[in-house]
């Protein structure tokens, strides 16, 4: 469970699907019907041709640290440092999350270095995808 | 099409103090820039017929508190660069005969936030769903998200980094009205308390209170007007997104590309006509950005174009004359105040003024790399 304090999303009817799948430990992406691409955030419709044929799946959970900054000062729910980073999922969209189970410093995070998603409740309603170092790495 | 020079600035002026002002309302900062340029510019309210500011319902508030009655109002709110796109907005309406003259107005009480406007993202929005949850602390923790993608990919150091805070201090020396004015050395920099790393204080924007206010009306009207007209020769405007996770490319702004070049080609101009540039610094990796994406550098060079001292008094591409973000002020929405140094350095008027200066590009963005808009001012009509 994550310490308390952090601003908490409110999931809305176009993004539902994606906090229900982190809840269960999936971590859904959709696909453009058009060009097969993934996209992210959510919305019922493609970024890339505006067409409403789209899919909901789950994306293997793999990324790349793409950027980050380390944060030092205080904030609700965190200990600074602490880092504020993106991800390149393998699949192609990126987010933004924080680096688990890994030191907070510029030696530790490596941009490039390998990531595993890693599924961190924040009460009963809501889960974060969060990112660890990917295992064998 | 609006034509090249078919718009002036004919009042241009900033709150009479800057940097602390407790003493005023938000709403005055506003009044105080507006009034100041009404002066400048030798009109009341009652000559003013359209009225620009950023934010939901401010048009109607700004021009109620000053007494105008408006015929076109825009209250485009992108962030810092919505001044950029009021003045493209507003010259296309006098163009168009919607009002004769504009006058656009900021304020804001960054520092001492009395009657200031709140920013939180509303957690049900993306930016609430996707961001917020992971601990950014406004923009200290979001802008500079790209900076080490940049660094890699072009091989820049946090010493290059360091140099835009150095030259653009180098220029605030110069300016009585800039907050920091005290040289300081990459070594200060680097040594300066870290705020998010790659980033420390000295390359983060000040945070103060402010405004500045524009009046713009058609050229044929300007040659009226007690002070020296600045022609509008053209102006940009994109958006990209509010979240800067989501950007295209962490080295490169797609807002940025668009509304540079669009400005340039509408005025005309090639890359060697401009003889002064003010890009919007509210972090030290803004210039690099600007100066790429607006075709001054190629992709990876403005770093090296910056330490080689080609944008620092007496290089051959002023740039951010006035100290900038960094050092000058910034209220939150810098790019009213980079726009005025604009038409202080073509009127002749500025502090550190470039001899001779014909044409100035003025480059801003809105929240983080979510939002630009450039205009390019001369003081001579084409």
């Amino acid at each position: 469970m994550l310490a308390p304090g952090r601003a908490k999303p409110k999931p809305t009817p176009e993004t539902k699907h994606f906090w229900d799948g982190c809840k269960e430990g999936k971590l859904l992406l959709q696909r453009c019907g058009d060009t097969g691409k993934a996209y992210f955030p959510p919305r019922p419709f493609s970024p890339f041709t505006g067409t409403r044929n789209v899919s909901v799946f789950q994306a293997s959970g793999r990324a790349k640290l793409h950027s980050y900054v380390i944060h030092h000062r205080p904030v609700p729910g965190f200990t600074p440092p602490y880092a504020i980073a993106v991800v390149e999922l393998e699949e192609g969209p990126r987010m933004m999350t924080n680096i688990i189970d890994c030191e907070q410093t510029p030696e530790a995070l490596q941009l490039d270095m390998s990531l595993e998603v890693a599924f961190v409740p924040m009460d009963e309603e809501i889960t974060l995808p969060l990112f660890r170092p990917a295992k064998g790495a | 099409m609006i034509k090249p020079g078919e718009i002036a600035v004919v009042g241009a002026a900033e709150t009479t103090k800057l940097g602390v002002i407790p003493e005023m309302a938000q709403i005055m900062l506003h009044a105080d820039a507006a009034l100041n340029a009404m002066a400048d510019a030798g009109l009341k309210p009652s000559d003013i017929d359209g009225v620009a500011c950023v934010g939901p319902m401010m048009p109607q508030q700004i021009a109620h508190y000053l007494g105008i009655t408006p015929k076109w109002v825009d209250g485009t709110a992108v962030g810092g660069c919505s001044f950029m796109l009021h003045v493209r907005h507003a010259a296309a309406a006098i163009s168009a005969g919607y009002c004769s003259t504009v006058l656009i107005t900021h304020g804001e009480s960054g520092r001492s936030r009395v009657a200031a406007t709140p920013r939180p993202p509303e957690p049900e929005s993306l930016n609430g769903q996707f961001e917020a949850p992971f601990g950014p602390l406004g923009p200290p923790t979001l802008f500079p998200i790209p900076v080490l993608r940049y660094m890699k990919t072009y091989g820049v150091t946090h010493e290059d980094l360091a140099m835009v805070s150095v030259v653009q201090r180098e220029w605030a020396g110069k300016n009585p009205r800039a907050m920091y004015r005290d040289p300081i050395t990459v070594e200060d920099v680097l040594n300066s308390r870290m705020i998010a790393y790659p980033f420390r204080i000295l390359q983060c924007c000040l945070v103060t209170d402010g405004g500045g206010a524009l009046i713009l009306t058609s050229a044929d009207r300007a040659k009226n007007f007690p002070t020296k007209p600045v022609y509008i020769l053209g102006t940009g405007e994109s958006v990209e997104t509010t979240m800067v996770s989501q950007m295209e490319d962490f080295t490169s702004s797609r807002a940025f590309r668009v509304a540079g070049p669009t400005a340039m080609q509408m005025a005309g101009i090639k890359h060697e006509d401009v003889d002064h540039l003010m890009i919007y610094d509210a972090f030290a990796h803004l210039p690099l950005y600007g100066l790429e994406d607006l075709g001054f550098c190629k992709r990876g060079e403005a770093a090296a174009f910056i330490r080689e001292g080609n944008t620092r008094p007496g290089g051959k591409l002023p740039l951010n004359t006035n100290g900038g973000g960094l050092s000058y002020a910034h209220t939150g929405m810098y790019g009213m105040f980079a726009l005025q140094e604009s038409v202080r350095q073509m009127r002749g008027t500025a502090p550190a003024q470039v001899s001779g200066a014909k044409i100035s590009v003025c480059h801003g963005v809105g929240g983080m790399f979510s939002a630009s808009g450039t205009v390019v001012f001369s003081n001579e009509k084409p």
